[in-house]
């Protein structure tokens, strides 16, 4: 029997020893170094309490960065779900090449933020100008990446273009779990289709919500690599007086005050979007699995 | 009735190929653009290219680059998703294993410590791991930073979570009396692991290698951090930057090094498109 457990913690280690390793330790670390005067330069490390939180709360750059990504990510829980679950809908039809669109609409999930925000920018700054100037419609002749008003709605059209096929092969699962036969009575009792989606449908993959809502708004909210190539940050505009960048989202906020060496500032950020990010999935979570009980 | 009802699924199978052609509208722009000179992109973005040869000039062109040495970050890219992919699958099913055959609370603690580990946003520990990689590798002497192993050792600790955590919900659901037999039949615990619940596990090990291997494949700031931006080893994300970095609005350049980059991904999602689908999907419920 001792043998035994002796096999089961040896198997158990490799992963935990990593994760303590790369995750656990860095993590408290950074707890504590967002409490320091740590700049990444010397060695010697102070502890000098909340004084980061006080200097980074009185940063309009900091707390427009922080609005911004709270407006982004609304609007792309929004985007991605609605336009995930349209696909879904459609590809769970009875089309012809149904398999075809949903193996299509899957594709830019699989490309990955860096390499899209760059084809992306192309789009934008190219591509859309040039079909403005044959159409001569003079709204697409300017970028929508340059204006500080459009530049999250061009995030928001590449992170939904991204996302919308990931989370539609999620919903594909639960349309196809609820049972043929309920709809099919609906059906007969005379509920249109949309009325059938929404009294039906939705209600009984509440489950498959609770997933989808809490996936896009973490991954909107940590938004990273997408933001880089694509705006970095830009355009300027202006925050309480003070010139900010339009785009800048709060992982990049985070990054750029590490990248000038202010690294106990980057490091209070960081936590700052840790406690909002465990606040507002427990909040989301807990809201959606009321709704799941309830019905 | 039966007429209008078909004009309108016509209709909708307009609007449905419509929407498709609006999705790939992107990866047809990269296509004509990367057969094209940084002229011809500034003069015309959006008609065909004259000469389909101008594409393998500009892959030439990247392979050849002595500013961003591609061919290597291929190589890299590959080697590290592909031995990350082993550990995690290897280590985590070992683990989520005898965390599921473990009825004492040590189990359940490190099972519930797993799944908390979850929601820590990167973000939060990217500037000390880089810090303490350093002098974790001093003390052992063994070189964590810049090195093909360190990131192979940083992927089995951001990819075990999630896989102990979707190999632990599978691993439950294998009846214990297979185990038992070969238990009183004398087998070890480690062969019965190997040879009777490893095998049982592929279909999930799929899953588990899809999930990981495209957010490894195209993560960028891990290998950012711990390889740095111009190092010896690169992986392709990284290459990517670097090279749009070095030729600034050189669209012909740039988009050519994305369709590279995503030449191999697409290229095995055609034909393991399937599993990656079933992967995906399932890897999502859990």
């Amino acid at each position: 029997m001792h043998r035994h457990s002796l096999t089961k913690a040896l198997f158990v280690f490799p992963c935990v020893f990593a994760i303590t390793m790369v995750i656990l330790i860095p993590f408290f670390l950074g707890l504590y170094f967002s409490m320091t005067d740590w700049n990444g330069v010397s060695d010697s490390i102070k502890f000098v309490g909340f004084t980061n939180f006080e200097k980074i709360l009185a940063q309009p750059g900091f707390i427009y960065s922080f609005l911004i990504s709270v407006a982004y990510t609304v609007i792309n829980v929004v985007l991605v779900n609605v336009v995930g679950f349209a696909l879904a809908l459609i590809v769970t039809s009875n089309l012809r090449f149904r398999n075809f669109y949903r193996a299509g609409f899957f594709v830019p999930y699989l490309i990955g933020g860096i390499v899209l925000g760059y084809i992306w920018q192309f789009l934008f700054n190219n591509s859309i100008p040039a079909l403005g100037k044959i159409l001569s419609i003079d709204a697409l002749q300017t970028s929508m990446l340059s204006l500080s008003d459009s530049v999250i709605w061009a995030m928001s059209i590449v992170n939904t273009w991204q996302y919308a096929g990931y989370v539609m092969l999620i919903f594909i699962a639960a349309i196809q779990s609820v049972p043929s036969s309920v709809m099919e009575a609906a059906k007969v009792d005379g509920a249109g289709y949309f009325k059938r989606v929404f009294t039906i449908l939705i209600p009984m993959m509440a489950n498959s919500f609770t997933i989808t809502l809490f996936l896009t708004l973490t991954t909107s909210f940590k938004q990273f690599d997408m933001n880089l190539t694509l705006t970095n940050g830009g355009p300027a505009a202006r925050f309480l007086g003070q010139p900010v960048m339009a785009s800048q989202l709060l992982a990049m906020d985070i990054f750029n005050t590490a990248k000038a060496n202010r690294m106990a500032e980057a490091q209070a950020k960081a936590v700052i979007l840790f406690v909002a990010l465990v606040v507002v999935s427990l909040v989301q979570v807990s809201i959606n699995k009321r709704k799941e009980v309830e019905q | 009735m039966t007429r209008s009802r078909r004009a309108w699924s016509i209709l909708g199978e307009i609007l449905v190929v419509l929407l498709f052609a609006l999705f790939m509208i992107p990866f047809v722009m990269v296509i004509i653009n990367s057969a094209k000179t940084s002229k011809d992109i500034i003069f015309d973005a959006l008609s065909l290219p004259s000469n389909w040869g101008q594409l393998f000039m500009n892959i030439g062109l990247i392979f050849s680059n002595h500013t961003v040495h591609y061919a290597n970050a291929f190589l890299d890219s590959a080697l590290i998703t592909f031995f990350s992919l082993v550990v995690i699958v290897l280590f985590s099913s070992m683990c989520a294993w005898a965390l599921v055959r473990t009825h004492k609370a040590w189990a359940m603690v490190i099972f519930f410590a797993f799944v908390a580990v979850m929601v820590i946003p990167f973000q939060v520990l990217m500037f000390p791991l880089v810090r303490w990689m350093r002098i974790l590798g001093d003390f052992l002497h063994f070189r964590l930073l810049q090195s093909i192993p360190g990131m192979i050792f940083a992927y089995l600790g951001f990819g075990s979570p999630l896989s102990v955590f979707i190999f632990h919900g599978f691993i439950k659901n294998i009846p214990y009396e297979l185990e038992e037999s070969a238990t009183i039949d004398g087998c070890s615990e480690a062969r019965t692991f190997f040879e009777i619940v490893f095998p049982l596990l592929q279909p999930i090990i799929v899953t588990v290698l899809i999930l990981n291997g495209i957010w490894i494949w195209n993560d960028y700031l891990l290998p950012l951090l711990m390889l740095g931006s111009n190092g010896a080893i690169q992986t392709i994300p990284v290459a990517v930057t670097a090279f749009a970095g070095a030729y600034l609005k050189q669209w012909d350049l740039i988009l050519t090094s994305t369709l590279i980059a995503m030449v191999p991904l697409i290229v095995l999602y055609l034909f393991a498109q399937r599993y990656i689908i079933k992967g995906m999907i399932e890897g999502a419920i859990k």
